[in-house]
């Protein structure tokens, strides 16, 4: 089902209203997000911005319905967010990959939950990362990036309608990511789903986003939010891109002639 | 008493491949240690056969007869090059029973009763193989028993108290009131509140398995990395999933300690249920031995029953092995 481009597409649609959250951390209340408001369209492709521990891998948590806010609701839909749901799929920051499943079975981890059998998706999604003859391997055999490709296909298989992609390119080296980012923005084309993605890499962000969000330092608040409106196939080299580069950097707190 | 090798198959896990090469760095030649195995127990056969007994031993001509067909067999094995990595055992096996008997049987250098020859060992399994094998059926089944359902209610005790808030709140006080307790401790009262004395003994057994499968289970399952459970949960997994399919596998290598552990003191028990509560069985066999000093049949009881532990222990190593080949390494039995 990976491949096949003539899959019915019902991304799905997000709205957060003032939504705050934080953690108590040795005792003392350590804010985290701070009156995030958004609307994400069905079928958007949102990169996420911020500096480290600014709060993104939490407001993930929250769509993915993980956690409940501390004040605000989520919306899918129309309907509050109450937990998580397999609609939703979260790729995290960690592979996190079961160490007692080889990948074949990490992979078909969604299909084990949900008592389907459909091995061709599963074969189809390992081929998709480039992880074919490692089906039996076990996780502490992969590398550290491989080990990201297989959380990256185990979260394919369950054909979501919200993919939530936590730095999903991170470990990779820059010709593999290459590849990735381009099959990533196939497959987001071809299956239609809605994709909400942090990264660190602005480039990467300029060239699979439809819209960037860019986060102030913790407690995370949205400083920015810019279309993209350019096609996809877009090139390194567009001038566009590079003016939305330096915008981008300056609201990061970086100077312009960087 | 090796473990087998299950790990990880195919894949580049080093070992297969360091083997390969340390064999061709080596110059091939024929090791000429297992040649000697068999003439070890030959040796020990012409000691037993040739030299006079000190006294009136039963079965020396038998005896010598075993040792010879040992050797023989070893031999065999020999020429077939299958006894390489065991060779030196068997000879210092067959060395040891030599100087058993000459120090024994031929000399008698240690006070008989309580030291007994080699062929007073062969004549109780001769004579009284029956009675040894219905005790070691019945050690065999009241372990079954009481270790199997002390190991099953321990992980879902130990899970119960991993995952659930609750439970932990009404069973903890109790496991830990109970569970330090030496279960031999309760082997008295046991037995007055519970009639049948094998009942009592299995209620002990499961005690004597259970605590240290619930304690390890109950920690392997607190510390299951909650990344694993968020996981499962974003696929729309329910709790049954997350307990069965995610704990369980999660904690099992701890789960696999308590198991080890509960079978120890499930033997401790055993012996001691046995010899004052069921009146059969190994333990209560070695007590009857120790009444009549009929010493040699407490060595062969003792033979018996170490023989049961170990096989028992390496059973379950190798399921731990079956279970456990996701693992990196793990210790080998
Ligand atoms: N479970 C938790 N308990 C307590 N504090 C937490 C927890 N999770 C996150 N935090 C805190 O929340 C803040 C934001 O963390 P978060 O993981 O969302 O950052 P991030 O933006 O994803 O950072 P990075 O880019 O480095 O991944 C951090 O200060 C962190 O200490
Ligand atoms: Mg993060």
């Amino acid at each position: 089902m990976v491949t096949t481009p003539t899959h019915p597409a019902h991304p799905l649609g997000l709205a957060l209203h003032h939504i705050d959250h934080g953690y108590a951390i040795g005792g003392t209340d350590t804010p985290v997000l701070d009156d995030i408001s958004l609307t994400i369209a069905p079928g958007e492709f949102v990169a996420l911005l911020g500096p480290s521990g600014c709060g993104k891998s939490t407001l993930l948590r929250l769509i993915a319905g993980l956690e409940p806010p501390r004040a605000g609701t989520i919306l899918a839909e129309g309907t509050p967010i109450t937990g998580p749901g397999p609609d939703r799929i979260v790729m995290f920051q960690d592979p996190t990959l079961y160490p007692w499943r080889t990948v074949r079975g990490n992979v078909a981890l969604g299909h084990d939950i949900a008592g389907r059998k459909d091995p061709a998706s599963v074969d189809a999604a390992i081929e998709l990362v480039g992880l074919k003859g490692f089906e039996r391997a076990w996780p502490h055999q992969l590398s550290g990036g491989m080990a990201q490709r297989a959380a990256l296909a185990r979260a394919l298989v369950n054909d979501p309608r919200l993919l939530i992609l936590d730095e999903p390119l991170g470990k990779l080296d820059s010709l593999t990511r290459l590849t990735m980012q381009t099959e990533l923005q196939r497959l987001w084309r071809d299956r239609g789903f809605t994709a909400i993605m942090v990264t660190h890499d602005v480039e990467e962000a300029l060239l699979l986003a439809t819209r960037i969000i860019v986060f102030s330092p913790r407690p995370a608040r949205i400083i920015g939010d810019l279309p993209i409106d350019l096609p996809p196939h877009r090139h390194r080299d567009d001038p566009r891109l590079l003016d939305l580069r330096k915008n981008i950097l300056t609201q990061l707190g970086h100077s312009a002639d960087w | 008493m090796t473990a087998s090798n299950t790990l990880a198959p195919g894949l580049n896990t080093g070992t297969p491949a360091g083997q390969a090469a340390a064999q061709a760095g080596a110059r091939p030649r024929r090791p000429l240690l297992p040649w000697a195995a068999g003439p070890a127990w030959f040796l020990a056969a012409l000691v037993t056969w040739r030299w006079p007994d000190a006294d009136d031993f039963p079965d020396t001509n038998l005896l010598a007869a075993l040792f010879a067909a040992i050797g023989l067999g070893l031999l065999a094995t020999a020429a077939l090059r299958r006894l390489s990595a065991r060779a030196p055992w068997a000879i210092a096996l067959g060395l040891g029973f030599t100087v058993w008997e000459v120090a024994q049987a031929k000399l008698l250098w240690l006070p008989r009763p309580f030291f007994g020859t080699p062929q007073d060992l062969l004549d109780v399994f001769l004579t009284d193989w029956k009675r040894l094998g219905d005790s070691l059926l019945h050690s065999l089944g009241l372990l079954a028993v009481g270790y199997g359902i002390g190991a099953v209610l321990g992980v879902a005790i130990g899970v119960g108290l991993g995952r659930s808030p609750r439970f932990r709140y009404w069973v903890r006080p109790l496991i830990r009131l109970v569970g330090p307790l030496p279960p031999v401790a309760l082997l008295p009262l046991a037995f007055v509140l519970i009639p049948s004395g094998r009942l009592a003994s299995e209620a002990l057994l499961a005690l004597a398995a259970g605590f240290p499968t619930t304690i390890l289970t109950w920690s392997g399952v607190a510390a299951v990395d909650p990344a694993y459970y968020d996981v499962a949960r974003t696929m729309g997994a329910r709790n049954r999933f997350l307990v069965l399919r995610v704990a369980l596998p999660a904690a099992m290598p701890q789960i696999f300690v308590g198991l080890f552990m509960g079978l120890g003191v499930s033997f401790a028990t055993l012996v001691v249920a046995e010899m004052l509560g069921v009146k059969s069985g190994l333990g209560f066999y070695m007590q009857w031995a120790q009444g009549w000093a009929a010493y040699p049949n407490m060595y062969a009881a003792l033979l018996v029953m170490s023989l049961m532990c170990t096989g028992l222990v390496s059973l379950l190593f190798k399921v731990r092995d079956r279970v456990l080949s996701w693992q990196k390494d793990g210790l080998k039995w």
